[in-house]
Formats: structure tokens, sequence, C-alpha cells
């Protein structure tokens, strides 16, 4: 068995699985946040009305909750969410509730691995499409509705069809100025937006050896936007020392099986790599960063969960320092720790000298949902994950996606820049 | 449910994704009659106006790709949408269609799809996974028929009515 089909073959109490099972999984976490949660709340107001009342969660200490949509609060509607969803969680017995304001908060996504709330093996739903992203740790991690997660709320359980697994066999190493966004984008590009419909996406070889946490965490982020239903990666060393410096909880690591059966292997090679670019209006629309070299921009985003994190910061600093930005440029940490260790290694610093606006974790811009959404026309390029049409903004906006040393070199010239061309 | 009987509205294209039949900006909303004025808001701003109760949609492949939003198929069914004919779906739409027991995501041939034409009258007969096209001569088409469990929680009106003991083996 793969190492998805094992997890869930333990989850469903069965001695094996195979693709297209469908199982029934006992989940391990549960996360929900400040748009799914009020949604998730209204499903159970409505099961309330038709005689199903949900007298307490099946494991309060399983389910954790974020403030990260609409934070700071955009208006009254936002603000009364974050309210409905605090008296839930109150209600309920909810201990890990991440306030905005309130020390440690930040994007769901974040926190699973800064706080790490999710633990190789287990199987951890989110009321989030980009759920997908915690796969990294060698849990399986897949987002779900409001009433999916109503459902294991009341049960703790929830059905999956076991999916095929597609591998991606990383050979080599990233040369400078390229990372793992690169990556994902190369391949959401090479397997469209429906590459991984329904199937896992799974990542291996020196390449994933060698790539930090961080890093990984980019290329499971993104499988989402190829349809997958979860992004993994088999927990090693790595994980072990990344997941030690954040918790106590003791955990296993579980592995495939070197039998396990693949639907297709893909076989990349990172030293061959170069920086990429996805166009509107579509992840999968990419291309050359040197091919659009010189599209001129009227904002850089570096936000998100995949594209905020500690390291992207870093990345995006080593351009900042000692230059100016030409365009807009907002830089939104992921969660409160990384913003707390980007003031203390005095990355705030470089990027506000550089002109930056440095602005609280949140989703925000990345979703269109509010500080810093696009005006009619204009022009974006962005660490974050979509760019369908109106995600960040106006209808008529365009988004580039692309690695936060893309977006910092373009923020430095004004226009779309490779970040090997930044010399001066 | 054995039959559902509505107009089609055809927007035929691939990958229409979650921000374009409900943009982000409403995601705090979950009012679903006001989510409803806002449906499929990113392709024609008319869209909850055309639609009457009960009719169906009619869209290329990857339908709902994007976010696992369920404002979604909350948005679409409260305009009064009953079904989707679609060559895919995302996961995560199809399944929060299915079990918030919103609406009918039905699965059908690309040839289906460039065959009916906007305005028609279709017939959805969910019994024998069919589609009988009224306004052209009673057409029939084929429909991927659903896999037991989806039938299951179809038949239930949605996962709310389903112990997870009544769904184990299906």
């Amino acid at each position: 068995m793969t190492l998805t089909e094992k997890i869930l073959a333990r989850a469903a109490g069965k001695a094996s699985v195979a693709p297209g099972d469908v199982v029934f999984a006992k989940v391990d976490k549960l996360m929900m946040h400040d748009v799914s949660g009020p949604g998730v709340i209204k499903v159970l107001e409505e099961w309330k009305k038709r005689g199903t009342n949900l007298e307490r969660v099946w494991d309060p200490d399983k389910v954790w909750v974020t403030e990260d949509h609409f934070v700071p609060a955009s208006d009254k509607i936002s603000a009364k969410n974050i309210i409905t969803l605090s008296n839930w969680t109150k209600r309920f017995g909810i201990k890990k509730h991440f306030k905005y304001g309130l020390g440690q908060y930040g994007i769901c996504h974040t926190l699973s691995h800064e706080e790490a709330l999710v633990l190789p093996g287990e199987v951890y739903v989110g009321g989030d499409s980009h759920t997908n992203t915690t796969g990294a740790l060698g849990a399986f991690a897949a987002g779900l509705g409001h009433t999916d997660i109503a459902y294991v709320l009341h049960h703790g359980l929830i059905w999956f069809k076991v999916p095929e697994t597609i591998l991606f066999k990383l050979h080599g190493k990233l040369p400078s100025y390229v990372m793992a966004k690169d990556v994902i984008l190369r391949i959401i590009g090479d397997i469209g937006t429906e590459g991984g419909n329904y199937k896992c996406m799974q990542f291996s070889g020196e390449g994933i050896d060698q790539m930090s946490m961080e890093e990984r965490l980019t290329l499971t982020n993104m499988t989402t936007e190829a349809g997958a239903k979860n992004g993994i990666i088999e927990p090693d060393s790595i994980t072990e020392s990344y997941l030690k410096e954040r918790t106590e909880v003791p955990f296993q690591c579980v592995l495939g099986d070197e039998d396990a059966n693949y639907l297709d292997i893909h076989h990349y090679e990172l030293d061959e790599m170069d920086p990429i670019v996805a166009r509107p209006f579509s992840p999968s629309n990419t291309c050359g960063v040197r091919e659009v070299q010189g599209v001129e921009i009227d904002k850089a985003y570096i936000g998100s969960c995949t594209g905020a994190k500690l390291e992207d910061l870093r990345a995006a600093s080593r351009l900042f320092k000692g230059r100016k930005v030409k365009v807009r440029t907002e830089v939104l940490p992921a969660a409160q720790s990384i913003y707390i260790s980007a003031l203390h290694e005095g990355l705030v610093n470089i990027f506000v000298d550089a002109g930056c606006v440095v602005g609280p974790p949140t989703c925000g811009a990345c979703c269109g949902a509010h500080m810093g959404v696009l005006g009619p026309k204009e022009i974006c390029i962005s660490t974050t994950n979509r760019n369908f049409p109106g995600r960040m903004g106006d209808i008529e906006s365009k988004t580039f996606l692309a690695s936060p040393l893309v977006v910092a070199a373009s923020a430095i010239s004004g226009k779309i820049t490779d970040p090997r061309d930044i010399t001066t | 449910m054995n039959q559902l009987e509505g107009v089609v509205h055809k927007y035929y294209r691939e990958n229409i994704d979650t921000d374009v039949i409900i943009p982000g900006q409403y995601l705090k909303i979950h009012d679903h009659k006001e989510l409803a004025k806002h449906a499929m808001e990113g392709i024609d701003v008319e869209f909850s106006q055309k639609v009457s109760e009960g009719d169906f949609l009619l869209c290329g492949r990857n339908f709902g790709c994007g976010s696992s939003r369920e404002h979604a198929p909350i948005a679409l069914a409260n305009s009064g949408i009953k079904a989707i004919i679609a060559p895919s779906f995302a996961r995560i739409f199809y399944r929060n269609s299915v079990d918030g027991g919103y609406l009918l995501p039905i699965e059908v041939e690309e040839e289906t799809c460039r065959q009916i034409e906007n305005g028609d009258r279709i017939i959805v007969d969910i019994l024998n996974s069919k589609l009988v096209n009224v306004t052209q001569g009673r057409k029939a088409y084929d429909t991927k028929p659903f896999p037991a469990l989806i039938a299951r929680i179809i038949e239930a009106g949605g996962l709310i009515n389903l112990d997870p003991h009544q769904l184990i083996d299906v």
C-alpha cells in the first residue's frame, strides 16, 4: 500500500484498502475557520431544526478553530461571524481557538505546521480546500465543505473514496533563485487543473530529501490546484526534527510499502528548472518568467499559506535588501509566529525600508476578501495559489502567480522580472 | 425523487471555478437567499434573474474547481438550480452538492453537452441514468450512474439523515 492507503486503512480499521474502496475513516484532527466555521454552525442549526441536535463535539481536543479570512474584521458581517465562532467554541469546549490579536494566530494551514497540530500518519480534515498543505508532514490531509465537517463533529467519521496515487519523483537539487513554488507551478502546468482530480499527489526523490519542510509545504499546498484529494510526502528526519522543535507529543512515522502501486510516476530534474509564472486566468497557464518578462504590474503581493512562510519572507528579503520597490507591495506573514521571527531577524526592517507595507497575517486579498483587493484592469504578481477571474478582486483584474523571489524581483523593477536578472 | 424536469442554462466552458460561481468577497455571507443573488456572478451578472426554480446548469469539464466553499452549491441551489450537467466535477464541489443535499451533479459525455442547447427542456431520469431532451424530439442521452454510496446519500436527501453505520459497506 501507498502511504495514503496505509493511513486510510488504519483509520477505517481494515487490514488493507485499495484505490476505489469507499471507507469510513476515523478522523484524528479537524479544523474550521471564520468562513467555514459559521457555515458549519448554520448546518448544525439546520440539523437541529430537523431533530438532529449536536449535544457535544465527538472530541473537542481534536478540533481547532482559526480566524484568518476576514481578520481584521472587514465589516459588520465578518465581525459578527467572529462572535458567532467564539460563542460556539466556548459552548463546545474547544480550547484551541487562535484569535486575531491575541498571541499566536494566522492562516489555518500555516498554524497546522507551525503549531504541529497535525502529526504523521493522522487523518486530518479541514473546512478549506488548501488543507492538502499539511500532507507534507506525512499525514492524510483533505479539504471538506460545511456539511462534511458538521458530520465529523457529530460522528468523528467521514467517508472517503481511497484515491489512486500519482508519484512525482524529484531528482537533483534546485538551482539558485528557483524555489518549490516554481516546481509545483511547472507540475500543474504539465498535468492541468484536473490532472490530480480525486487523486493523491505524492512527492519523493532526492530532491525532496534535500528540501526543507517549508518548501515541501509549498508543493502539497498547491496540489489543490490540480484538483487532488490530498498531497503527501513520506516523513523523514527533516519532518521529525521540524515537529520535535514544535511539540512534545510523541508520534510515529508511517511509510508506504516498497511494493506500493502508483497510478503513474512522473520524473522531474530539479537542476534543469527555471523560475515559472502562472499567467491569468489559471494556475496551469504556466510559462518561464522570461517569456513574460517586462509585463508592467500595479502591485506585488507576498502573502498566504502558499507564499508567506518564514523561508518565503527570507527569500524575498534577499532581493529587497538595499533596494526600493517601484510598485505598491504588500507583505503579510502567514502567522504571528512568522511575523515575530521576521521582526527579530530584521526582515521587517528590510521590507519597510524598501517601501513595502507589512500587514497582519490574514488570507485577505489572496481570495479577494479584503485588505488590498485589486481594482479594474489592475495587474498583480503574487506568491498566492489561485488566479481565476476575480480571484483577488475585480473581475477585470489579472494575477500572475510566482515564487517569493520572482515577486520580489518584479516589485523592484515594476514589471515581471526573473530574479536572476536582478544584479545591481 | 426519481425524475426532475427543467430548462437548461448552458455555460459550456471548462474549469468553471468557485471564485466565478461565488466570488470571495461574499464568503462572509451565510444567508442562503442572499448568496443566491450572486450565483455565477463571475460569468453572468444576470444569472440569478434568468434562472427559475427547478432549472439545470450545463457546463464543461471540471466544474466547481478551486475552493471548498459550500457557498457555491448553496448559491446555485438557492437560485433555483436543481442539477448540474457536466462531463466532470471537481471533488469537493461534487461531495458538497451531494452530502449537503443541495443539487445533483450529473456526469455526461462531452458530446451530450455539445448537443444540448441553451433553453432546451430536459428530463433527468435518475433511476435509469438518462437525460431526455423534450425540446429536441425526446432525444435520450446516457448519464454516468451514481456509485452506490452517492445514490444512497441522494436518496436520503443528504448526509444528515444517515448514521455512519447505515452507510458502511453500502
